[in-house]
């Protein structure tokens, strides 16, 4: 690793001179070990002992508070131990190492209180919205969780259910949105929903239909600022080139996709394919002026016509960027 | 006026009632004689004995000035004919309790209980209740449909008789350590029955702060509907898990049939409401309860902790042996690394480093 390598890996640590003799090799994944590891007197294995040491003893300890059942979940079921140290570990690998997602714009998000964050859809299984909040809350200085709201569909299927609910996710309707919001919580939605993320390959980074704008009245009734996010990379994970609608409906899911790995790899085809990813969050339009217009169809409208405009026009320049989809 | 004093809830609101220098007399109406555990809290209630169709024309002679209907059983008794004495107790009986309550001249307070059970569970549900929710369908439990017919009949007598102060209390499943519902001896087995892959939210509102709720609406005048419930929410196997309990997860299917079979046999009493609380849970807002009221009950988390320290017998995975658990762990992991780096103190630190990173792997 280079001297400016480490530099970058280290933030707010400019001045930071690595010792000429990098010994202390990559013990925690990627990042180099955060203590000087150097010194001579006391063996580094003293020092790799008690972070191994520490280790088992905070794995126990987690262990031991999740059979206990000593933990907190708030009114939605959210359970943010439960997310920061199982779901997140996990997602970050596929956000990282899988999709090398580059984020931009993360300043646009407020610090505190509430907002509401309008994605495009994309990619066949929602990986999407489970990249978008590793981002938010690895790139915001402050760590956020961003709430998703899900389709009803997710809430149907056990399993799914209570995964979704733990890691944060509500059912996508008003009162839940506007509780959350007034909660001062950042609430992510995609008002795309299975238009966006079960459309073919051919009709790739085109935004769908917006539904009602729901999720702009929502927004007008708590007075939240509404952060546009355009996302590109997940139209290439599993490229749609045909949907079996008829199996879609026997088995009563919104569309059967085949994509050229499923079903024709069966599980294997679940494996999403290595695209590369940029995110990009675009200046919050504010709403707090709006408040009275919350049932005026037509201030909802071209509020949710002028998010859609920018996500879009958001999406093009960063396609630009990436001309080929699955380079570094 | 106290209907179903027989019961536990209605025992302990009557004789708190009886205790209160502010009201003069109490009386309790139920068709069943009081268990001789109850009797003794009974002793200053005045008790008639009579069903709802006789009790409506006790109600007028006695000049009652306000109603407490808690004669609401939430589960069929077989002791007592089973569901169809149960619905006839809580609609035809409040039905005609009603209507008699309609005539009473001198009536100003009528008090009724309801449950959350009212917003029915569904997976399209909002997260959270408030009062003005309405439920999205017919719910498919006996009680749940009994309460709404109960609460239908209480509209209609508030349209009838404006001037009558009327309030529903929906209360969360009652919890403490002495009370017996459905759902505490549900936590009380060993092992606990859950649905697979769904992990309810559940709240529960201590026995306590439900009767205090009920006093101070006979009280003082509190006209409208409140949802009674305690702050926090508990998921269903996070209770079983701090009740030191097993919890046991069985498809819905399953559970369904093994409670339909269990019910039949007069074993146990879990309903579809309880089946469908258990898979997508129930939350409400209590806002509208703690500014009218002035009163916050004590939280889910409390009150279920209340009902751990009186059931701490039945449990196997309690949180101390759980710790001994990890030191025991922790510590025998300590001494095995100790040993191996002891083996190889002779190495050099490159050595050793390498044997951390072996140790690892296991």
């Amino acid at each position: 690793m280079s001297q400016d390598e480490s530099r970058r890996a280290l933030p707010g640590h400019a001045d930071f001179v690595l010792p000429a003799a990098a010994a202390a090799g990559p013990v925690n994944g990627r990042r180099p070990v955060p203590f000087p590891a150097e010194q001579p007197d006391p063996p580094p294995s003293r020092d790799a002992l008690d972070v191994w040491d520490q280790c088992v003893a905070r794995g126990l300890s987690f262990l031991r508070r999740r059979l206990a059942g000593t933990y907190e979940v708030d009114d939605f079921g959210f359970d943010p131990e439960l997310t920061d140290t199982v779901f997140y570990p996990m997602l970050r690998m596929l956000y990282r190492d899988w999709f090398r997602t580059e984020v931009s714009g993360i300043e646009n998000l407020p610090d505190s209180g509430g907002g509401l964050v309008v994605g495009n859809h994309s990619g066949t299984l929602a990986l999407d919205a489970l990249m978008l909040s590793v981002a938010v809350h690895d790139e915001h200085q402050r760590a956020r969780h961003l709430r998703l709201l899900g389709a009803d569909l997710v809430f149907r299927v056990p399993v799914l259910s209570e995964l979704a609910r733990k890691a944060g996710a509500t059912v996508a309707c008003n009162p839940d949105a506007e509780r959350l919001m007034a909660g001062g919580e950042l609430v992510g939605v995609f008002p795309e929903g299975f238009k966006g993320i079960g459309k073919r390959f051919a009709d790739r980074y085109k935004l769908q239909r917006f539904g009602r704008g729901g999720f702009v009245s929502a927004a007008l009734r708590t007075g939240t600022p509404i952060v546009p996010v355009a996302i590109v990379g997940a139209e290439e994970i599993y490229p749609i080139l045909a949907d079996l609608k008829p199996l879609a409906r026997l088995l009563g899911i919104p569309y059967f996709p085949v994509t050229p790995t499923f079903p024709l790899l069966g599980p294997l085809g679940l494996v999403p394919l290595p695209s590369k990813w940029l995110i990009q969050f675009c200046p919050p339009i504010p709403t707090a002026h709006l408040s009275d217009a919350a049932d005026d169809p037509m201030v909802v409208y071209n509020l949710a016509d002028q998010v859609r405009e920018t996500i879009q026009a958001t999406l093009y320049s960063l396609l630009e960027k990436r001309p080929d989809p699955f380079g570094l | 006026v106290v209907t179903g004093v027989s019961r536990f809830l209605g025992a302990r609101v009557a004789s708190r009632l009886a205790a209160d220098p502010r009201i003069e007399r109490v009386i309790g109406l139920d068709p069943h004689d009081p268990p001789p555990a109850l009797a003794g809290l009974l002793a200053e209630v005045e008790l008639i004995q009579a069903d709802a169709r006789a009790a409506a024309g006790a109600l007028a002679e006695l000049g009652a000035e306000a109603l407490v209907h808690l004669a609401v059983t939430g589960a069929p008794d077989p002791q007592h004919g089973g569901r169809a004495a149960m619905k006839e107790q809580n609609v035809i009986g409040t039905m005609q309790l009603l209507a008699a309550a309609q005539g009473a001249t001198r009536l100003r307070k009528l008090i009724v209980r309801s449950s959350t059970a009212a917003y029915g569970a569904s997976f399209r549900d909002p997260a959270v209740f408030t009062e003005d929710t309405e439920p999205r369908a017919v719910p498919r439990g006996s009680f749940a449909r009994d309460i709404l017919d109960i609460e239908g009949y209480v509209r209609g007598f508030r349209r009838r008789r404006p001037e009558v102060a009327a309030t529903v209390l929906r209360f969360a499943p009652m919890i403490s350590s002495i009370a017996e519902t459905t759902l505490t001896r549900y936590f009380a087995q060993p092992f606990v029955p859950t649905v697979l892959g769904r992990d309810a939210r559940l709240q529960f509102v201590h026995v306590d702060d439900a009767l205090e709720v009920l006093h101070r609406s006979v009280v003082e005048d509190h006209p409208g509907t409140f949802n009674v419930a305690g702050a926090g929410v508990l998921m269903l196997s996070q209770a079983v898990r701090r009740a030191g309990r097993i919890s046991l997860p069985l498809p819905e299917g399953t559970l369904s049939s093994v409670a339909g079979v269990a019910r039949t046999l007069g074993v146990g009493q879990i309903g579809l409401d309880q089946i469908d609380l258990f898979v997508h849970g129930r939350v409400v807002d209590t806002t509208r309860l703690t500014t009218e009221f002035g009163f916050t009950p004590r939280s889910t988390e409390t009150a279920f902790a209340d009902f751990i320290a009186g059931h701490a017998n039945g449990a196997w995975l309690t949180a101390d042996r759980l710790a001994a658990a990890e030191r025991g762990i922790l510590g025998s992991i300590r001494r095995v690394r100790a040993a191996t780096t002891q083996d190889s103190t002779a190495d050099v630190d490159e050595e050793s480093e390498a044997s951390v990173g072996a140790g690892k792997l296991p």
